[in-house]
């Protein structure tokens, strides 16, 4: 869910955000129906250069019996600490992970791996797959001149316990995940790997986990716009033969 | 929902989790009391070690506080929590590490170069021996996971996951229980396991 202001918003290939629904209720729909993890981008916190609005983790983490990570504009230990006291299971940091890569060795050290989440906005360019950074402000989204690839292998030997590859050309745009580029990134990454941008079938969920083994697939607009209920999204991804944790009886 | 629970005490040793576990037993309508202090926790009718971090710090600092000599002594149900259930055992490797030793086993890495590392998310649990902190779950049951230190099944294993191979999922011996996964993040199965631990039976102190 990307959060502004309180407000669950979605754009289209990051950009143009409408407003989807109040952060709380639309929490508690998605664990009742079966989101086996919550992650909450606060979209304008790195573009305008200031933190996380910590309120909303905190009445996020009373609620919530699942995991949830937090991302936007995570700089310092000191801002992850609160944003893990507050209730959050993970801290995702991605342009601050890019302006200060010791970042992401500072809060493994400090929190452990398994809390830090390295989140990678790419997509092509030139020929090969290239690192974007604040992608949550159009105005401000730029090529960070990195290989992708290589910003991969640099978090995890800097202690990154997961990765979300947010493809960003599929993002919100919903004609499948880029499984290429998804079993590119796979092949290098040994910690656990987060599908991102392009869910727009229940087919392309089975086809991500399949052909690019992620050990999770993230998505939004699907489920805001009510076009796949997860509920049935799982059942489907159980016949289709991936192990998922079944959707009845696991509400809050 | 509500417990002849008595009072909680939740062992703040500095980890990351606590405010998840005081949320969890909210859920459950049970206020818990946050403490580092020796007297509360002896005091109180249930204790609750959570645990995120590396082994070694965490023993460390139970040492500076002097819980590792307070929590042996303890005679009222005791939840160890992820990490917190790896230090009632033997010893970790991570750090190489001598613990609680009120269970019996070490803990050892996720072998690498397999699944990727952490194991994190949610798995299945398989049921092992009969116990009250197992009532209502059944085979299949789902949890949610987060370590890369793991415990072999042992004497005292009550349930086990999968990944990679059989490792501890949960664990008692006595009155000290443990769950390798998060029951506070794991929705109806870790709310019924944090339900059967308020539900034992409180024992002297």
């Amino acid at each position: 869910m990307d959060v502004r202001d309180g407000l669950v918003v979605k754009g289209v290939r990051f950009r143009d955000h409408e407003v989807v629904g109040d952060i709380l209720e639309l929490a508690a729909r998605y664990a009742a129906e079966g989101a086996d993890e919550l992650v909450f981008y606060d979209i304008t916190a790195s573009p305008e250069g200031r933190g996380v609005d910590r309120r909303w983790i905190e009445r996020i983490g009373r609620l919530l019996d699942i995991p949830f990570c937090v991302a936007g504009g995570i700089r310092s230990i000191a801002e992850a600490e609160a944003v893990l006291a507050a209730g959050a299971e993970k801290i995702s940091v991605n342009s601050p992970a890019l302006a200060q890569p010791q970042l992401i060795d500072d809060l493994a050290r400090r929190f452990g791996s398994q809390c830090v989440v390295v989140g990678i906005d790419s997509q092509t360019f030139e020929g090969r797959y290239e690192v974007y950074q604040f992608t949550g402000d159009p105005t401000k989204t730029r090529s960070t001149a990195r290989a992708t690839l290589d910003w991969v292998r640099e978090v995890q030997t800097r202690g990154a316990g997961e990765i979300v590859l947010n493809c960003m050309s599929s993002d919100g745009v919903r004609h499948g995940y880029d499984l290429p580029q998804l079993q590119a990134v796979r092949a290098i990454c040994d910690v656990p790997l987060i599908a991102s941008g392009g869910a727009g079938t229940m087919a392309h969920f089975t086809a991500v986990f399949k052909a690019a083994q992620v050990d999770g697939a993230l998505a939004a607009s699907v489920f805001h716009k009510g076009l796949i209920a997860i509920t049935d999204l799982k059942r489907q991804l159980a016949a289709d033969g991936i192990p998922v944790r079944p959707p009845e009886g696991n509400s809050p | 929902m509500s417990f002849a629970s008595g009072t909680v005490a939740l062992i703040d040793n500095g980890g990351a989790n606590v405010a998840s576990v005081v949320h969890a037993l909210e859920r459950l309508g049970v206020q818990a009391e946050r403490t580092a202090s020796p007297e509360r926790i002896a005091a109180a009718d249930r204790v609750i070690l959570p645990g995120v971090g590396a082994a070694a710090d965490a023993m460390a600092r139970l040492q500076a506080s002097g819980l590792d000599r307070l929590i042996p002594t303890l005679r009222q149900p005791l939840l160890g929590i992820c990490l917190g259930m790896q230090l009632l055992f033997s010893s970790s490797a991570e750090g190489d590490v001598d613990c609680l030793q009120l269970l019996h086993g070490r803990a050892q890495r996720f072998p690498t170069g397999g699944l990727p590392v952490p194991h994190m998310g949610w798995n299945e649990l398989r049921l092992l021996k009969p116990s009250p902190l197992l009532a209502g779950l059944k085979d299949g049951d789902y949890a949610y996971f987060v370590h890369s230190y793991a415990l072999p099944i042992t004497a005292d294993t009550l349930a086990s996951a999968d990944y990679g191979g059989e490792f501890t999922a949960i664990a008692a011996r006595d009155n000290f229980y443990g769950a390798q996964f998060h029951p506070e993040r794991s929705a109806r199965v870790g709310s019924i396991l944090i339900a059967n631990f308020l539900r034992l039976p409180a024992g002297g102190h």
